[in-house]
């Protein structure tokens, strides 16, 4: 029986040192292990022993089943582990590296500029405001103490219409409407696409984008005005920006300003883009004419306000270093699919 | 505007003071300085000196050989300028100095040594005369640095004249001292004038205004005897730095009366002119300006009259038939004052612009115009002693503005201002801009003065403006404001745009466009778009754009046209305005509108038109968790629109917008080989349509029974909407869902296989409990015409 055994284990060792798949390793799990098989029939041989040989026959019995279930476990870790690098090491390489075919879409880059702008006011507390395009002559000027004859109607020249009504030329045409529709005290912005009848070159366009902002209250200051803008603007260009006011004239303001800001490129030391002044000329602002204020339906005696214009189509190009202003009404799809993140 | 800083010295102290950080305070405080330019500094070691000897160069026909008397010696200089002579006293470049930054230095020409050159204006940049060598007439001794008397050395600057749109007290340069004066805190002195009371008994000039509406105020005055023609070298330096150009002393003197106090003046030749009227004419009528050019006048136009004949455009320009000629010797001299709107209508009539009109379109102070005689008259007789007045100074003053007092409070200022400025300060800016200032207690009672008081200073607020700029905008202290902190809502339509823009942009890769608010009829020509009727533009560029869109469709196909070499497919979209004719009330009925086109060269016109429907679906589901219905044959509204497909766009029996395939017109012109579709929203109706509520259902536990019933159903002709309303109705509790899910068109008859779903909360449901429901769709589908199709 010893002797039997110690065959069995060395054709098992031999058998198992043959075996190279899952398949023949089941097979051979039941050739030794099965009902039929020879461990098995060890087991039943048992009975044939004499009694006083059982307890030690059945140890070694017992010792071979245990050791050829732990050949068999190990041999299929094995064969499994086997398998997996198999699978690994013949893996199809795939090359990330190709062209995408996945297709985005675009923004508008005046959208793109106006929805930083949009957010930047809508956390400091304005509405955000749309008005019509084709306003009358009430709104655009008188109601923004342009009144008829005023120069500053030369200055802007107006594209008029069949009916009466012209096409906006600023989007002062608005704050009228704004402070009607609020009253004091007001915040608000309105973006909108303004129209001026003018030959169009690189520089030059008939149809572009303003954006304008009002804030109206009790004793709001020049003071106020300046910390205003130089925090707003620095939330623009996302760093600190140091302005500059000196007087500007607008009719819808009283004092009026041209506001300056340290030279984006230079820094204020002076370039050839700043005409080696250092500053450059960004926006019109000013204090709320208060004939503008009353026509508007606020008492210019307990209100004060400020206002301020942004040249969002001139902000894109700044931004983008877009050069000619005319690849914004264009549609071209070279020029405009490049704008494709938020 | 150019501005002499030698000038503006006549009558501020300016020693000491750095000029250019003066000027600069002058652009932070008044109005932006463009340009700052130095003259005359880059020259030294010129003098005067006389040609003594003229001899010709014996290898050139041009040069001559000189010998000039420098005062002590005679030197040699060879000479290329035509008008030498002997005896001619002229400004002689010495060895070692320069001229206009050029070295001067012993040089050998054509073979000759010359120790110095002889000038001509232009070399010396205080005129344009390259014609030859500038003559010196003035008794200079001999070797006198020509710096010691002409005043060559200046720095000029170039004032933005937009700047200055509503100061017209700062289109001289008087105005412009009295602001240096006051922001270097010296003293301003008066215009040295020549009075003319004394000439009150002399015969008065005929002036009549017949039009006092557009003229203020006309000051007349006659002198002769006036035996000089040319203007004083540092006059005529002075002119031509500040851009102009010297013509003959009574033109010069107008123009440097006008460039000093801004007040505009006008010499007529007294042989031609002996009386004024002011006037305008009912018919037009031909008349000759004295720039040479023909005009049109019209009824509108105000001119100057002598006994009837039209002799000047009041405002903008002389007549040629009586300008100052150089045998003039007596001169009528014109200093009005005219309306600034009529003058600016006249300028529009003419079609041009002078020195004069920019300056009486802003309203001149009508005050002015006895100043300026005054002055005219002293720098006269400073350099034509022997003149004669033989006219009283003949003054019509047809209208006045009134006299402006404004009062204010030091809490005004302070609360305007959001920083503290001293009554002191106040007090003493207010004075030296000219107002006249009273305090009492805490208010301040202001006379506005006349300069000032023509329409730019009218009110308070205008004062802080004054207060403020001097005080200087870069010493404020900047504090935030104390507003209450507000929550703020985006509005519905701020929210829609964005977000269409980004279902767009991201789920369907379209691009964002921007167009004109105009048809081009061109384009729309070229695509076999019939240009359409509607509001027009009155003044539009090109009478290809003067009519308004009325939706963006078009514009959006040209651009999907032009396009073409981008890609082999695309869309493109915008969000824009158009205008569908006119209100009730006559206003633009102005509309915001989203636009989309599709393009695509490999895709079916179907597939492109379905994807177009499938969009808009998103958009509404996104937006408002609405389905909107596709109703076909609805007819169309546009003539690009194939009348078989589009498709009327409607939520709740309310049209939003259509998606639409082009007729085939357009679309063989736009791309044979290409299918393109459109889709048009109306936000401003989107905007009105509240959203729904997401109805949430709890998703059943229990498995539910697909059945697929194919009825004989031309698909093309179905409603689905309509047959899953129906579906629904006797469907039962427990029909949860009905789709499509084939469709077959063939040869023994088209059909279509829906898929009713059912299901049930509380239990797996049984074929024998759907089987009532199913009968019930059965019957309904029969007696609509659709039959169960058997096969």
């Amino acid at each position: 029986m010893e002797q039997e055994i110690a065959c069995l284990r060395a054709r098992f060792a031999e058998e198992i040192g043959n075996v190279s798949d899952a398949e023949a390793l089941e097979n051979l799990r039941v050739a030794y292990l099965g009902k039929k098989g020879e461990v098995t029939s060890l087991l039943k041989n048992l009975r044939d022993i004499p009694n006083e040989q059982k307890k030690e026959v059945g140890q070694l019995i017992n010792a071979i089943k245990t050791e050829v279930e732990t050949a068999i476990a190990k041999k299929m870790d094995e064969l499994r582990e086997a398998a997996l690098a198999a699978a690994v090491s013949g893996a199809k390489r795939y090359n990330p590296t190709l062209p995408s075919t996945e297709e985005l879409g675009s923004y508008h880059p005046i959208t793109l500029v106006q929805r930083e702008l949009e957010d930047i006011f809508a956390a400091m507390g304005f509405t955000i405001e749309d008005y019509a395009e084709v306003v009358n002559d009430y709104q655009c000027f008188e109601s923004v103490n342009i009144p008829k004859h005023h120069p500053a109607r030369d200055m802007q020249d107006t594209f008029y219409l069949e009916n009466g009504q012209l096409l906006k030329t600023q989007t002062s045409a608005a704050q009228n409407h704004i402070m009607r529709k609020y009253g004091a005290p007001l915040r608000a912005i309105f973006p909108g696409r303004c129209f001026r009848n003018e030959a169009t070159d690189a520089c030059h366009e008939n149809t572009f984008f303003q954006m304008e902002g009002m804030m109206i209250d009790r004793d709001i200051s020049i003071s106020n005005l300046i910390y205003f803008m130089k925090t707003m603007l620095s939330e623009v260009f996302r760093r600190p920006i140091n302005v500059r006011l000196r007087p500007g004239y607008f009719p819808f303001t009283e004092p009026g300003f041209e506001l300056d800001i340290n030279c984006l490129i230079c820094g204020g030391k002076g370039c050839p883009s700043c005409k080696n002044s250092g500053w450059l000329e960004l926006c019109p602002c000013g204090m709320i004419h208060p004939n503008v204020l009353r026509e508007g339906g606020i008492d210019p005696e307990e209100y004060t306000g400020f206002a301020f214009g942004l040249g969002l189509t001139r902000l894109a190009m700044m931004t983008y270093g877009v050069k000619d202003i005319r690849d914004f009404n264009a549609g071209n799809l070279k020029v405009l699919s490049q704008f494709e993140s938020r | 505007m150019l501005i002499s800083m030698n000038w503006i010295g006549d009558f501020v102290d300016l020693s000491g003071l750095d000029k250019e950080a003066l000027i600069h305070r002058f652009t932070l405080s008044t109005a932006e300085v463009e340009d700052i330019i130095h003259h005359g500094y880059d020259t030294h070691g010129v003098i005067v000196a006389e040609i003594a000897s003229v001899e010709n160069h014996p290898n050139s026909k041009k040069l001559h050989l000189l010998k000039i008397n420098n005062g002590r010696e005679l030197v040699d200089c060879v000479c290329g300028a035509p008008n030498v002579r002997v005896g001619m006293r002229v400004a002689f470049a010495t060895e070692g100095g320069a001229v206009s930054g050029h070295p001067i230095g012993r040089a050998t020409v054509a073979g000759y040594e010359s120790c110095g050159m002889c000038c001509s204006e232009a070399e010396l940049g205080i005129s344009a005369d390259n014609s030859g060598l500038w003559e010196i007439t003035d008794d200079v001794p001999l070797g006198t640095d020509i710096k010691d008397v002409y005043d060559i050395e200046d720095t000029i600057f170039e004032v933005d004249n937009k700047s200055l749109t509503n100061r017209p007290d700062l289109w001289g340069h008087y105005g412009i001292a009295r602001e240096i004066a006051t922001l270097a805190d010296r003293p301003l002195r008066p215009v040295p004038v020549h009075d003319t009371s004394v000439y009150a008994n002399l015969p008065a000039i005929p002036i009549s205004i017949d039009d006092p509406e557009r003229c203020y105020r006309y000051t007349g005055i006659k002198v002769e005897n006036i035996g000089i023609s040319v203007s004083p070298v540092n006059m005529r330096i002075r002119l031509f730095y500040c851009g102009s150009r010297a013509i003959n002393l009574l033109a010069d003197l107008t123009n440097y009366v006008m460039m000093e106090l801004g007040q505009p003046m006008h010499a007529f030749d007294l042989r031609r002119v002996d009386a004024v009227e002011v006037r305008r004419f009912e018919e037009p009528f031909p008349f000759t300006t004295l720039d040479g050019n023909d005009h049109e006048i019209d009824p509108e136009t105000l001119m100057i009259c002598s006994h009837g004949k039209p002799v000047a455009v009041a405002g903008v320009m002389g007549g040629l038939n009586s300008e100052i000629e150089d045998d003039t010797t007596s001169l009528l001299l014109e200093s009005a004052n005219f309306d600034g709107v009529a003058i600016r209508k006249s300028e529009a009539k003419l079609g041009m612009r002078t020195d004069a009109s920019m300056r009486y379109e802003k309203f001149l102070d009508p005050e002015m115009t006895k100043l300026a005689s005054e002055r005219f008259l002293a720098l006269l007789f400073a350099i034509a002693p022997d003149a004669r007045v033989i006219s009283s100074l003949t003054d019509v003053y047809a209208r006045r503005f009134d006299t402006i007092t404004l009062t204010f409070d030091q809490h005004y200022v302070d609360r305007y201002t959001g920083i503290t400025i001293t009554r002191e300060q106040i007090v003493r800016t207010l004075t030296a801009l000219g107002f006249a200032v009273t305090v009492e207690g805490d208010v301040f009672t202001v006379v506005v003065p006349s300069w000032r008081a023509t329409k730019d200073v009218t009110i308070k607020a205008d004062l802080i403006e004054e207060i403020t700029r001097i005080y200087g905008y870069d010493n404020f202290e900047i504090k935030t404001t104390v507003s209450p902190l507000a929550p703020v809502r985006r509005s519905v339509e701020n929210i829609d745009d964005n977000r269409a823009k980004d279902v767009l942009v991201c789920s369907y890769a379209l691009h964002e466009v921007h167009s004109y608010i105009w048809n081009d009829k061109a384009k729309n020509k070229a695509l076999g778009i019939v240009p359409e009727e509607n509001v027009k533009i009155l003044n539009a560029g090109t009478p290809e754009h003067d009519t308004l869109r009325s939706s963006m469709i078009p514009t959006l196909l040209s651009f999907a046209s032009e396009n073409r070499s981008y890609a082999d497919h695309y869309g493109i979209f915008e969000i824009g305005r158009t205008v569908e004719g006119l209100r009730a009330d006559g206003d633009c009925n102005e509309r915001k509108k989203l636009g989309i086109v599709l393009y695509d060269k490999v895709a079916s016109e179907e597939a492109l038109y379905l994807k177009a429907r499938d969009i808009v679906l998103h958009l509404f589901r996104d937006m408002r968790h609405v389905t909107p219905t596709f109703e076909v044959g609805a007819g169309v509204a546009y003539p690009w629109q194939h009348p078989v497909n589009t498709a009327a766009v409607s939520v709740d029996d309310k049209q939003i917008g259509f998606i639409c395939t082009l007729h085939p017109a357009v679309a063989t012109k736009l791309d044979k080989r290409a299918a393109c579709v459109a889709a048009e929203l109306d936000m401003g109706l989107l905007a009105t349509l509240a959203p729904k509520k997401i109805a949430y259902r709890e998703p059943s536990r229990f498995p539910g029974i697909d059945i697929d019933l194919t009825f004989a159903v031309d698909p093309a002709a179905l409603v689905f909407t309509d047959i899953r309303t129906k579906m629904n109705a006797v469907g039962g509790e427990y029909l949860s869902n009905v789709t499509v899910c084939d469709v077959y068109e063939g040869e023994n008859g088209s059909s279509v296989t829906f898929r009713l779903s059912f299901e049930a909360q509380d239990k797996t449901l049984s074929k024998a409990e759907i089987q009532p429901a199913i009968d019930a769709i059965l019957t309904t589908m029969a007696e609509n015409g659709m039959p169960l199709k058997t096969v």
